[in-house]
């Protein structure tokens, strides 16, 4: 429950959220975090994820070996491009501080993994993951004394100029205004709001599948935006991986994901291949394919492999559709029999002996095919023969808002008096493309404790 | 076997984590998960044995009720672990004891005995009962050589039933091609499971409800482990001392029985007391509501026991003493005749799941 007035009011319960809100009690600041979801959805995208990414001289306990800020910088711009320079060292120079200041929230880290993933190295993971981290969080908050309102989405809100009055906010019991010396925006980006979306992909967006939280509408997004905040961030992108298309609308998480795909071939919904499969290591090319499935027909696709290379890759939470035959498989998926069967023909007549190997880019590829399989490719030939189905599924947005070296936000003409943003609402600033895994946590834990400052500092003159 | 449905929700839980794997690091059960593609009835009952319901993987899912996943590990795991208690049972028609236990049902079980040994007390020696006897002397109520012979045959029936029931278990879990047991693996597994090392993330407490974190749960649990160990040591002791010094009971209070048996009482006083307690406290969503007989019918058997045995030490040379020794006997054999079908199994089932995960890595 709210009062009617606080010193800080952060709008967004997330990672960047709670960072900002801890940062800013840990001043004196009164805080108020209002969070759309109710109490068992809470934390955004945030309950989501597992890890952040870390700068670090030395091996520490939970993190193997060294990785520098250069290495840090380097890929951050392999994939952005282009980024805020000075943001962006500001946000690998104090990713160091990271796992002790949340670990001083109650935060629990696990030991490196040997897994698959080979990010011991680089990110720092969260014992249980996001959900967990969140709880603890929360946990932190309650004792601290900041009051949370669940289910609270943020309707309006009240500025003179540039500076924040009051929030406006729905909850089940009605419309509240709170109101606040400063602001912290930590609401995200846009992903859940299908009709955003459409803006930018036509009817298309209705068949994508929202990985992660439904509340990410991006209504304070839009409101500074309209309101004259500079955007940052291209408007029309997002990042999109392919998900089983029975996955759940919204908050599928982890497990929708599908990594199959380099391991047989993808065809659309007329039974025809359109992008290589195997161009690259999986890690590095998964988050293409959101983009690829969501130009094809009707934004479907298959991924359809066969016996031999089951238990090759991650096992997914939905069952394959199963066959003795390509033809019975296609009737089953409801595409035309003859056009499976003819690009299956086609792909296996094209497949150059080679020495199939998942560890390196091997020389299994097809030769004189269009688009071409460039490596693992093998026939398609032993049955059972088993299929997924995919949809897009939007991880996040890049538009955003953009933020001065202390994570106020910008209007135009010059910063806002008291508005300050974190995480994903501002992650444009610094990631522009692409994604680098857990750099998004960093993005929140970061600016979310320099906003939460700055919004303390600011409130309590 | 268990319910169909509830063999599919064991699946599609453990098919969930298999894809998700955040909680890896919580406990045995997840790098345990990872090693499978699938599930089959015995992976169920093999994972189901190695949880120790700490629940901290509930609270961390991000598919935990009321996500449509609806993934509730710990709460299906105790449903299955009660399935596989009553699977592998020996013999089979006595597998519904388990369902059919409670307090209630314990303790009707002690009277019951307990008057079935007065009367064979009584037609032994008609004044044995009434004898108002101070000298301590239990056997002048009960014959050592009646006592030796009820406790052995249940004892014997108990340790049988038992065996044959792990035996079914572990050829149930253990694939042809595991590797084979060794001494090492024996004393990983003894190690942790008497340690309860997996009751809780390394270097925390025992969650009991969401961010709750306290040290009771794995207190009372050593207390009562403790005691019934020490309890067994007691009456070991005294065999000993019987059957090959001919020294007979009653033992000094200084004497080694005595002093392990009040020992181990205080320890079976307390921890059950506590673990009855911080069972109330406790998030219903991480346990079976199905196992609360059993698990209560347990607890209130082994405190009755050890708060009569240590009434009986303290009473030894008042009147009372013979009808607190039929008490406190009856209540020792009701235990004993249920440890095979009570949650007494529950320390075997998981040292075997124990040393079947020591034997997979």
């Amino acid at each position: 429950m709210t009062r009617p007035s606080y010193d800080v009011v952060v709008l967004g319960g997330g990672n960047a959220g709670l960072s900002a809100a801890l940062a800013a009690r840990a001043r004196g600041a009164s805080v108020a975090v209002i969070e759309a979801a109710p109490r068992h959805l809470r934390g955004g995208n945030s309950r989501h994820t597992r890890n952040l990414r870390v700068a670090h001289e030395r091996p520490t306990s939970i993190l193997t070996d060294a990785y520098t800020e250069d290495e840090f910088w380097t890929d951050l711009m392999r994939v952005s491009g282009s980024t805020d320079e000075a943001l962006a060292r500001m946000l690998i120079g104090r990713s160091g501080e990271c796992v002790a200041w949340m670990e001083g929230q109650g935060a629990r880290f696990q030991a490196p993994l040997k897994g698959t993933l080979h990010l011991g190295r680089t990110n720092a993971f969260f014992l249980g993951g996001g959900k967990a981290l969140m709880n603890a969080y929360y946990a932190a908050a309650e004792r601290r004394g900041i009051d949370v309102e669940y289910d609270a989405r943020v309707d309006g809100l009240q500025l003179t100029g540039s500076r924040f009055d009051a929030a406006v906010v729905a909850t089940p019991d009605g419309s509240r205004v709170v109101r606040g010396e400063a602001a912290v925006l930590a609401s995200g980006g846009f992903e859940s709001n299908i009709d955003w979306l459409r803006e930018a992909w036509g009817p298309a967006a209705d068949n994508f599948i929202i990985r992660g939280t439904p509340y990410n509408t991006g209504r304070p997004l839009r409101l500074m935006l309209d309101a004259g905040a500079e955007p940052v961030g291209d408007p029309t992108a997002c990042h999109a991986v392919a998900v089983d298309a029975r996955a759940p609308k919204f908050d599928g998480g982890i497990v929708t994901r599908l990594d199959s795909l380099p391991l047989g071939i993808v065809v659309n919904a007329r039974g025809a291949r359109f992008a290589d499969e195997g161009e690259d290591f999986w890690p590095k090319r998964y988050a293409s394919w959101g983009s690829l499935i969501a130009a094809q027909p009707d934004q479907i696709a298959y991924a359809v492999t066969d016996r031999k290379v089951a238990g090759c890759f991650m096992p997914a939470v939905f069952p394959a559709i199963e066959a003795a035959t390509i033809g019975e498989l296609a009737t089953r998926l409801g595409l035309a029999a003859d056009a499976l069967e003819s690009t299956v023909r086609a792909f296996n007549g094209a497949v150059r002996p080679g020495r199939f190997d998942l560890e390196t880019l091997d020389d299994c590829r097809t030769d004189g095919l269009e688009p071409a399989k460039s490596h693992w490719a093998q026939r398609i030939d032993t049955p059972p023969f088993r299929a997924n189905p995919l949809r897009p599924g939007i991880t996040f947005t890049y538009l955003g808002l953009r933020v001065d070296a202390e994570a106020r936000v910008m209007m135009k003409g010059g910063g806002a008096e008291n508005i300050y943003a974190a995480g994903e609402i501002m992650a444009g600033n610094v990631l522009r493309r692409g994604y680098v895994a857990g750099v998004g946590m960093t993005i929140g834990t970061v600016f979310g404790r320099i906003a939460g400052e700055g919004a303390a500092r600011h409130a309590r003159h | 076997m268990p319910a169909i449905e509830l063999l599919h929700r064991g699946e599609h839980t453990m098919t969930v984590c298999n894809s998700c794997r955040y909680c890896e690091q919580y406990c045995p059960v997840f790098p345990a998960i990872e090693r499978r593609l699938s599930f089959a009835e015995s992976d169920l009952a093999y994972l189901a044995n190695l949880c120790h319901n700490c629940g901290e993987c509930l609270y961390a899912c991000q598919y935990a009720p009321p996500h449509e996943f609806g993934i509730d590990v710990p709460r299906t795991l105790a449903e299955l672990r009660l399935a596989s208690y009553e699977d592998y049972c020996w013999p089979a028609p006595l597998a519904r004891a388990f369902r059919r236990q409670g307090p209630a049902a314990g303790v009707a079980l002690a009277l019951a005995f307990a008057a079935f040994l007065a009367g064979m007390a009584a037609w032994i020696d008609p004044e044995a009962v009434s004898s108002r006897r101070t000298d301590a002397a239990f056997y002048a109520v009960l014959p050592h050589l009646v006592m030796v012979s009820v406790f052995g045959a249940v004892a014997i029936f108990a340790g049988l039933a038992l065996a044959v029931s792990l035996r079914r278990y572990w050829t149930a879990i253990a694939a042809p091609s595991q590797a084979p047991i060794d001494a090492a693996m024996v004393v990983g597994a003894l190690r942790d499971g008497i340690a309860l090392r997996h009751l809780h993330p390394s270097g925390a407490d025992c969650v009991s409800g969401e961010e709750r974190r306290t040290p009771w749960r794995r207190v009372w649990h050593h207390a009562t482990l403790g005691g019934f160990a020490l309890c067994f040591a007691s009456t070991s002791v005294a065999a000993l001392y019987h059957t090959v010094f001919g020294w007979e009971a009653p033992y000094g209070y200084t004497s080694a029985p005595v002093v392990l048996g009040a020992l181990g009482g205080i320890g079976l006083a307390i921890g059950p007391a506590g673990q009855w307690w911080q069972r109330r406290r406790r998030d219903p969503a991480l346990v079976d509501p199905a196992q609360h007989g059993l698990d209560h019918a347990f607890l209130l058997l082994l405190w009755l026991t050890s708060v009569t045995g240590l009434m009986l030490l303290a009473a030894r040379t008042l009147p009372i003493m013979p009808v607190l020794l039929l008490v406190h006997l009856g209540l020792v054999l009701a235990l004993f005749v249920m440890l095979p079908y009570g949650k007494f199994v529950h320390g075997f089932y998981r040292l075997l799941a124990l040393l079947k995960s020591e034997s997979e890595q």
